[in-house]
């Protein structure tokens, strides 16, 4: 089974459905959907497949295929993966479905009318967007872009997501951690919200920025890597070069601001919000979902293992900055009026998290940073996608706006609470357990750093109840012009529910993503020439018998 | 990374396999857990028959609960430990899912899902015209299994699950008439004074973790010993810190009133027999913990002794009956710290949590009886009388009064004299101290109660004009007359016939020490208090008329309580205010500073972000050229290499 190039074919399958896509005729949009759809599906099936087909036990890198593609300067067409990447591969082929389905009507012309819409309402949300530097009042006209763009854009989306975690090829991770920037940006600043074009380039900006710092870096990596012998981009052997310390300390920087800007770290985040408020809200998933874990699988798989020495060294200062994120992340959703803002404040916490437990440097705290990576994206794509259902409904993202809709809509209550409840990691989810692995992996190394970010637990149940209680429970009330709105439909049920059923799950038998995580973990940390702190006073666990 | 000492011989302490019978303990989790499940995904079809499935499933699981009880009386050193999966495993931390049935949590299994159906039962007649009706039940099913699991675990990541499991149960049942603005307020607050208890534990569980590698019972507790003194008392303190959220305890204490928001049967279950008595399990559970660290038991104590008194002393200035139980629910809990701080009393402990569940709940669902004939009106000013309209509630708040102020031989008298005769022989001034105030809080429980009783059943009728009131229904006071008869018979039972003290001996210890004060002097001076308390009541509340609205020339100390001792204001001044302020603050500096000097940046650098707009149209070019500028400087470095 592993001599199946898995990983070519699952990448190329989506690629091939958007030109299937762009061979269809305009108007046909249900078609459009459902070709989108179905190949959404076949890659979740292959994916399915692939999973099955990893053994845990087996080598670090599975399904590994390497090409030379620049023999020149050594670039290769090189693709494996690590538990690590297959956990997050499964994530995106898990979530483009979902998003298809919950996108089904959000390109449909008027286009994306619900948010842009009449001017009042978008009067209403940029003014509520901080007026920060450099917002425009006027919305950008809304251009008529069709249905068969924007799921041909997700599917380019997809491909490249699951190219830039198969890559093992640093050069080859580059070129696609730059290009899937392209359909994202098209997915914002042709679909999303009045200040879309704004939001948009700040996106970009952004991520140019870091991505150029990276290219620097990685360009370093093979000058040092030729003075050592053939000069290379492929990782593992990377891994074995005998890099100076002032050397790494560079190199790794450029990686980590690339990886900062994107995952996004504190003080690097402020694109974010923006971005997710202004990204349609299938876009703001894969976002926030996906793309921003290619940050921190990065710290993971590059930052780590390649420069050892500075991130010893560094560590600590990122762990600082982590906290911070976490309880600033937090306060800021606190006073968010924006649903979709406070959603991406959220997250900001949460990559803090996910920050903690990759540079605690314990196997507990980086199994759970990639635990925490896969549940993130099920419970903030879940968040995203129930608050965009109901934005569609009151086309208003202000919280103010809605009290008590719990009283009209039960369902779409119960799966935003659900979801609510998964993004303040709450027992019985699977968004608890990475939370918990996080934190007490960071414990047993930086005490002090794990109590003031377990803080952020309570910082988490105030914005989450707060948000819940001001939109779904109190006296009806609805955004002006409104009298009553529909519960969920069939079609919305389906796509959320899968999200929520895996969170249950998961939360219960978290053992399937641990048995291929722990092992990759563990080459991480050796890696990196680390390992685990031993219990200060006891004997460890004496209580667990041969079983 | 393979487990360190996994060849060495079991530790002491380690709990022995279940078998037989035992193995299907799962099965006391699964059936409410799946009642809950089938009513909340199964939607209007169940509405007519799901509330009988939710009581069916907490019956079953109430009569598993005594069939495992008498197979673990059975066997010889009673512990059952029942693996059921691995479910945390990274490298040396190995969580697995596994039961734990010992005396205590026998105890409380049985307590939870007994309480739990008459309560169940109640519900139906107390939810009869609510629409939502198949929603309480789904909740009530919910929290049963949550709870159980809070026993049932055994380790401490496990019991986690179950505590935060309770009170998110807790919360959707506060909030169970969510458009009430005060019950969405209220449940919200519960949850987050929860959460912080909730992380003092979660901080334990690290603690643990790191000083012991292990968060199971077995391997904690049979390596405490091993702990210095500082990290033990540490942990108690942690472990206190989550109790005191889940049980109502000074500081945490101001949500379990405000929780009164919600439905009464709620009250009853959650907010007074089982779910608010955690901490005290937490605390009897960790009893190996607390033996190395005489300073976090001397804490628990005053912060037992600390509610007592607060609990107290608010409880006699509320007019809202459902208030007066719940700061009589804080105070009662307080016993409970209080015993259970006292090294080999915990049985104490949980024989007062015992008896306390019975009456209290009868209490409770009394209360919910004359609110169910008075149109849900709980303002006490606005009863009297009531005592000939409904008799069997009279009957049965009696029974429950004179259970919870300690007249012999009701439950409350046995276990209540114990508290305090334990606290009195701790000696010295602690002993003096604890002892002084448990006795003076008896006596301002006998007074509120007693003015409860006094305004609600005698004197004149101060009813409001559109209310008729009726006893309620035989599906609402059969289970209260059932909680009466516990509340006469159980202190008694517990104590002399099933003799709880050596039943619960392997899980809290002995308690064996001379006494300071004979058991009888105790005995007396507890009644003559009480008996003071009920005087004073008395000439208060029966011999002057009660006025329809509270009066306002009262002591600063009547004021200061009906503001519930201002510990709201303080709540609101400290916390809730400066993090208002500092989140407006930060959302501020965010927009304006971070992402503004951002901004600039780029804009200077682009040369205004006006234009850096405009070059978005030609954007795919200017990528290819950055792309291209990309390029370019790899293939300089390649030249760099292949030059040197």
């Amino acid at each position: 089974m592993s001599s199946l190039p898995w990983l070519t074919v699952i990448g190329l399958v989506p690629l091939l459905g958007a030109l299937v896509l762009a061979a269809l005729p305009r108007g046909a949009h249900y078609l459009h959907k459902m070709v989108a759809l179905g190949t959404s599906l076949v890659v979740l099936v292959l994916t399915i497949a692939m999973c099955a087909a990893f053994d845990p036990a087996g080598d670090r890198f599975q399904f590994v295929q390497a090409y030379d593609w620049i023999p020149a300067f050594g670039v290769q067409y090189a693709v494996g993966a690590d538990g690590i990447a297959l956990v997050l591969i499964a994530l995106i082929a898990v979530l483009v479905p979902v998003v298809i389905l919950a996108s089904w009507h959000d390109a449909d012309a008027p286009l994306a009318a619900h948010v842009a819409g009449a001017p009042a309402t978008s009067a209403r949300v940029s003014s509520t967007a901080g007026g920060g530097a450099g917002a425009d009042a006027e919305p950008a006209p809304a251009p008529k872009r069709g249905v068969r763009t924007f799921f041909a854009l997700v599917l380019v989306l997809e491909t490249m997501m699951i190219g830039v975690f198969a890559a093992t090829d640093v050069f080859l991770f580059y070129v696609f951690f730059e290009a899937m920037l392209l359909p994202m940006y098209f997915l914002i600043g042709l679909y999303g919200g009045p200040r879309r074009s704004y939001a948009a380039m700040k996106f970009l900006l952004y991520s140019l920025a870091g991505g150029l710092l990276m290219l620097a870096a990685v360009i370093g990596l093979y000058v040092v890597s030729a003075s050592q012998g053939e000069g290379t981009f492929a990782f593992e052997r990377l891994t074995e070069l005998e890099i100076s310390t002032p050397v790494q300390i560079a190199l790794f920087s450029g990686f980590f601001i690339a990886f900062a800007i994107k995952a996004p770290l504190f003080p690097f985040h402020t694109w974010l919000p923006d971005a997710g408020a202004e990204s349609p809200v299938g876009g703001a998933v894969l976002l926030v979902g996906v793309l921003d874990k290619v940050g921190t699988f990065g710290f993971l798989r590059y930052c780590l293992p390649l420069f050892p020495e500075a991130s010893r060294i560094l560590g600590p200062y990122i762990i600082v900055l982590c906290v911070i994120g976490i309880l600033y992340g937090a306060l800021l959703a606190m006073g968010q009026k924006d649903l979709k803002r406070l959603i991406s404040y959220t997250s900001v916490a949460h990559f803090g998290f996910i920050g903690l437990g990759i540079f605690a440097f314990t196997t507990q705290g980086q199994t759970g940073a990639v635990l925490y990576m896969v549940n993130h994206g099920l419970s903030t794509g879940a968040l995203f996608l129930v608050a965009g259902f109901l934005i569609a409904r009151g086309r208003s993202r202000l919280i103010p706006d809605y009290s008590g809709v719990a009283a009209l809509a039960p369902i779409l209550a119960g799966t935003f609470l659900l979801a609510g409840l998964s993004s303040l990691a709450l027992p019985g989810l699977s968004t608890f357990i990475s939370e918990f692995l996080v934190l007490i992996g960071t414990f047993s190394r930086y005490p002090v750093a794990a109590v003031l970010a377990a803080l952020g637990v309570i910082l988490a149940a105030i914005y989450i109840l707060l948000a819940y209680q001001r939109t779904m429970q109190g006296t009806l009330r609805l955004p002006s012009g409104l009298t009553t709105i529909k519960d969920l439909h069939l079609r919305e049920v389906l796509a959320v529910a899968p999200l929520l059923a895996l969170m249950i799950f998961l939360g219960f038998y978290p053992k399937p993503l641990t048995d291929v995580v722990n092992p990759a973990v563990d080459a991480t940390m050796q890696d990196a020439g680390r390992s685990d702190p031993a219990p200060t006073q006891g004997r460890g666990e004496t209580a667990a018998p041969a079983r | 990374m393979s487990l360190p000492l996994a060849t060495e011989a079991p530790p002491a302490g380690q709990y022995a396999a279940a078998t037989g019978t035992l193995d299907l303990l799962w099965l006391l989790i699964a059936l409410p857990l799946l009642g809950a499940a089938i009513l909340l995904l199964g939607g209007r079809r169940t509405n007519s028959w799901g509330p009988y499935l939710a009581i069916g499933a907490c019956a079953a699981s109430f009569l598993y609960a005594v069939v495992a009880l008498f197979a673990l009386i059975g066997l010889e050193d009673r512990t059952a430990d029942l693996f059921l999966y691995s479910w945390v495993p990274v490298a040396e931390l190995q969580v697995d899912f596994g039961l734990l049935f010992d005396p205590l949590s026998a105890t409380f299994t049985l307590l939870i899902t007994g309480v739990g159906l008459l309560i169940h039962i109640y519900s139906l007649g107390y939810m009869d015209h609510d629409p939502r009706r198949r929603l309480f039940f789904a909740y009530l099913n919910l929290f049963v299994a949550a709870m159980l699991i809070l026993v049932l675990s055994d380790s401490f990541l496990g019991l986690f699950l179950g505590w935060e499991g309770v009170g998110l149960a807790s919360y959707l049942l506060i909030s169970f008439w969510f458009y009430k603005p005060d019950a969405a307020t209220a449940a919200k607050k519960a949850f987050i004074a929860n959460r912080v208890g909730d992380v003092g534990l979660l901080i334990a569980i690290f603690l643990m973790f790191a000083a012991l590698g292990t968060t199971s019972f077995a391997g904690v507790f049979s390596q405490a010993e091993l702990l210095t003194a500082g990290t033990a008392t540490v942990l108690g303190l942690l472990l206190l810190l989550g109790a005191c959220g889940k049980s109502g305890q000074f500081p945490l204490h101001t949500w379990l009133p405000d929780a009164m928001e919600g439905p009464t049967p709620v009250s009853a279950l959650i907010h007074a027999a089982t779910m608010v008595t955690a901490g005290v399990y937490l605390i009897a559970r960790a009893t190996p913990i607390y033996d190395v660290t005489d300073t976090a038991r001397l804490v628990v104590g005053v912060i037992g002794v600390i509610t007592i008194l607060i609990g107290a002393i608010i409880g006699c200035a509320y007019d809202d009956i459902k208030k007066v139980l719940a700061y009589s629910t804080v105070s009662q809990i307080g016993y409970m710290f209080l015993a259970v701080s006292i090294p080999g009393a915990g049985a104490i402990a949980i024989l007062h949590l015992l008896t306390h569940g019975f009456f209290k709940a009868c209490l409770f669902l009394s209360a919910g009886s004359v609110m169910h004939g008075m149109n849900d009106q709980v303002d006490m000013r606005r009863f009297g009388g009531l005592r000939t309209v409904m008799p069997v509630t009279f009957g049965c708040m009696l029974v429950g009064y004179l259970a919870i102020i300690g007249a012999p031989p009701f439950a409350g008298f046995f276990s209540k004299d114990l508290v305090i005769e334990a606290a009195f022989d701790q000696g010295g001034v602690r002993g003096w101290v604890m002892g002084s105030v448990a006795v003076l809080a008896a006596g301002l429980t006998a007074f509120y109660m007693t003015r409860l009783m006094l305004m609600t059943f005698f004197g004149q009728k101060r009813w409001t004009d559109d209310v008729h009131p009726h006893e309620s229904p035989a599906v609402m006071t059969g289970p209260m007359v059932l909680l009466a008869i516990g509340s006469v018979v159980s202190g008694f039972v517990l104590l002399h016939v099933v003799d709880i003290e050596a039943w619960l001996e392997p899980v809290t210890g002995t308690h064996e020490v001379e006494h300071v004060l004979a058991p009888i002097v105790v005995s007396l001076l507890t009644l003559v208090v009480v008996a003071a308390g009920v005087f004073v009541a008395y000439t208060k509340y029966a011999k002057q008329a009660v006025p329809t609205t509270a009066p306002v020339a009262v002591s600063p100390l009547t004021v200061a309580a009906r503001r519930n001792l201002y510990f709201d204001a303080l709540n609101e001044g400290v916390l809730m205010r400066p993090g208002q302020y500092l989140t407006r603050a930060l959302v501020f500096v965010d927009n304006r500073g971070i992402d503004g000097a951002v901004n600039s940046l780029a804009a200077g650098v682009g040369g205004g972000s006006g234009r850096l707009r405009r070059i978005q149209n030609g954007f795919v070019r200017s990528y290819a050229l950055s792309m291209f500028g990309g390029a370019a400087l790899v293939v300089a470095a390649m030249l760099v290499v292949r030059v040197a």
